[in-house]
């Protein structure tokens, strides 16, 4: 795999007077978590191959605050959110894409109300529409007849009602994508979210990762596809309890996309 | 002597009538012990969620099976109280059969209430086996031991009589047997002169009659005290409910204003704030119902039990005790507790020492929420049980300081670094230069 080349940051691009087509928010797993730094990069390279002009904020981004806000800790929430706006609107941002559906819904439907009001984009829609405007061309070669099952991450299906872009991503890699018994609205959530992916689950008689984990090899996958950091995370360890990754592996649609392209 | 009957009638009327009225402001008087908030926007898009989701039923049919028994219920329901205006008109008047003269046209409504009396009673067993006989784990499951239990099962009896009535009085009403119009069902109980004397026929006809619409008062009452009050409120519930994307929490505006001021460099920490004396001190997130809003005591008020919402939730399904129908069960126990307490204390609320929030609700049901809206999504008349854990959440978080250790270390890491984990924010683009 090439490195990744371009990075500019929104200061970069402020001192050289411009404003970039999409400011990409990379998100704290993006940044700090290692298996989510690889889809970062995936999808930087696809963006630096369909010559997008983006920009990070680097140093600037901050804790959206989604989490604390679901543990129920409102004031840390609205300090990030307030801070976060203050960055954005210094830059005028106009467009945010990311790959992490909870920032990206933290930041569509919370931040509007505290002033930050931008148009928000997650990742697989944002790659759709490199796609169907031509600016991005896939083969899918790799992944041709290849059996994938979706994911839904819980933030971008029943938080925001998108089901179908990540769908369209893996169909155009000829890939055969094959539906859990729970997907779409009925989806079962991995168990990451509200702040859970944080701390240990209550008392039970199983987690919910490996539950999930359970609905996606039924399918008999050789890839489960996700479109969040955090999924990413809870179906890796759910495929490992099961003693599976030696046969299905769990990969993000940008790194899909990314690996179809050979970058 | 010839109007005792219309006299008895007008009184069961009014008194069966007047006492539901009683339900009702008590009913509307406990949702207004939620604090307010603004659900009359958008008015088209509200009536459009009550067209399709009350009225249309179409979140129940996500279930075909139950869904498809619940709609000839609700169809048996809504139009056999068509029955009823005439029943009323001829108890207050003495007339028989008011709308007979509607003639054939009178047959065929009759013979539909009918057909539809028999679908009810077939749906009715349907639903009665899957509780008691099946037992559907969402109907076995502990939320609903004891009363509740009970309560299922006598809404179901009261069904079951309410239609059998309807067609006893059908079959020996000789006049309308007679008419041999609509009576597509009932000409199959008409007795037969061989065994009932004709005065018995007339006695039972005339008890079917008062049987059955005193069954109905009775059991237009009994809805308030029962879980069965969603077949009123479901209306308003879908009409008031959120409108936002599900992944939309609301942004506490107490907290805004804090927040505000805290990141406003003009601002004089110790200037000393406007007194209000009338303010009541304000509390972050709820612990009891009070400190809920009226849409979620609504909500509380309108859950039928189904528990649809805990069938699909996650923490539930690996065995959490979480279940987001006992949120909305408890919610509402709760806040009959508080009316019960304002009644018998000239309306004022005294201290009970009780809340919500542990006596209700424990901590570790709410800590187990993944927040991912599944219940919210299942919920066919739009009850948001996430909302009512994410506010008590909040009063835990903000009031208490009592998060899980593990999310204080989360919290603190976003306080002082910027992320949930212990990074700098300096090193936020290292992943750039790393291989």
């Amino acid at each position: 795999m090439s490195e990744v080349v371009n990075v500019p940051t929104m200061a970069e691009m402020m001192a050289q007077g411009k404003q970039p087509e999409v400011l990409f928010w990379v998100g704290c797993a993006g940044s700090f978590d290692d298996r989510a730094k690889k889809i970062t990069k995936a999808f930087v390279r696809i963006l630096n191959r369909a010559n997008v002009e983006f920009a990070v904020l680097g140093t600037e981004e901050s804790c959206t605050g989604d989490p604390a806000k679901r543990a129920g800790n409102e004031f840390l929430f609205q300090m990030q959110a307030m801070m976060n706006i203050e960055v954005l609107n210094a830059y005028e941002a106009k467009k945010i894409v990311t790959a992490c559906p909870h920032c990206f819904n933290t930041l569509k439907n919370e931040y509007p109300d505290l002033g930050g009001t931008y148009e928000v984009v997650h990742h697989t829609e944002f790659l759709k529409s490199l796609l169907d405007s031509g600016r991005l061309t896939i083969e899918g070669g790799q992944f041709k007849g290849k059996r994938i099952t979706f994911h839904d991450p819980c933030y971008l299906g029943r938080a925001n009602n998108i089901y179908e872009a990540p769908r369209d991503l893996i169909q155009k890699l000829d890939a055969e994508l094959v539906e859990m018994k729970r997907s779409r609205a009925n989806g079962l959530c991995c168990g990451a979210g509200g702040a859970q992916m944080f701390k240990d689950a209550e008392p039970g008689n199983k987690e919910v990762n490996i539950e999930r984990t359970e609905d996606a090899l039924e399918t008999k996958p050789e890839i489960i596809a996700a479109g969040c950091p955090f999924c990413n995370t809870m179906m890796t360890d759910g495929v490992k309890a099961k003693e599976q990754e030696a046969n299905v592996k769990v990969m993000d649609i940008a790194e899909l996309i990314a690996n179809a392209q050979d970058l | 002597m010839m109007y005792i009957d219309n006299i008895l009638f007008a009184i069961i009327l009014i008194a069966g009538i007047g006492f539901f009225a009683k339900n009702v402001k008590e009913l509307t008087r406990n949702i207004n012990l939620g604090h307010d908030v603004n659900r009359t926007d958008h008015p088209s898009a509200r009536w459009k969620n009550m067209a399709m989701i009350a009225l249309g039923q179409s979140k129940m049919v996500k279930r075909p099976i139950a869904g498809f028994l619940h709609i000839i219920v609700y169809v048996g329901f809504i139009i056999i109280n068509l029955e009823v205006l005439e029943i009323i008109i001829d108890g207050l008047f003495g007339t028989h059969r008011v709308f007979a003269f509607l003639g054939g046209f009178y047959g065929v409504l009759i013979g539909s209430f009918e057909v539809l009396a028999v679908l009810v009673l077939v749906a009715v067993a349907a639903f009665w086996i899957r509780r008691n006989v099946i037992q559907l784990k969402r109907f076995a499951s502990s939320d609903l031991k004891g009363a509740p239990k009970k309560d299922a099962d006598t809404i179901l009896y009261f069904e079951v009589v309410l239609m059998s009535l309807f067609l006893i009085m059908n079959a020996f009403d000789l006049k309308f047997q007679d008419m041999n119009s609509g009576n597509i069902i009932s000409q199959f109980l008409a007795p037969s002169p061989d065994v009932f004397s004709l005065e018995a026929v007339i006695i039972i006809e005339r008890a079917a009659w008062w049987f059955h619409i005193i069954g109905i008062l009775i059991f237009l009452n009994y809805l308030y005290y029962s879980k069965h009050l969603h077949i009123l409120l479901a209306f308003p519930n879908t009409y008031f409910a959120d409108l936002n994307a599900k992944g939309k929490l609301d942004n506490l505006e107490s907290v805004t204003k804090e927040v505000k001021l805290m990141m406003d460099p003009n601002a004089d920490p110790f200037a000393a704030q406007p007194v209000d004396e009338n303010a009541v001190p304000g509390k972050f997130g709820a612990s009891d119902v009070q400190d809920l809003n009226w849409v979620q005591l609504l909500n509380a008020y309108t859950c039928t039990e189904c528990g649809r919402c805990t069938s699909s939730c996650p923490a539930n399904q690996t065995g959490k005790k979480l279940s987001p129908r006992k949120i909305m069960m408890d919610t509402r126990d709760r806040l009959e507790e508080v009316g019960k307490n304002i009644d018998a204390n000239k309306g004022v609320f005294v201290p009970d020492n009780k809340s919500l929030l542990n006596d209700y609700i424990t901590a570790e049901e709410l800590w187990a929420c993944t927040s991912c809206n599944a219940c919210v999504e299942e919920c066919p008349v739009n009850i948001s049980p996430l909302s009512i854990i994410i506010d008590m959440r909040r009063y835990l978080v903000m009031e208490q300081s009592a998060a899980p250790q593990s999310l204080n270390a989360m919290m603190a890491n976003i306080e002082n670094n910027g992320a949930p984990w212990q990074y700098n924010q300096q090193d936020r683009l290292n992943w750039k230069d790393e291989n």
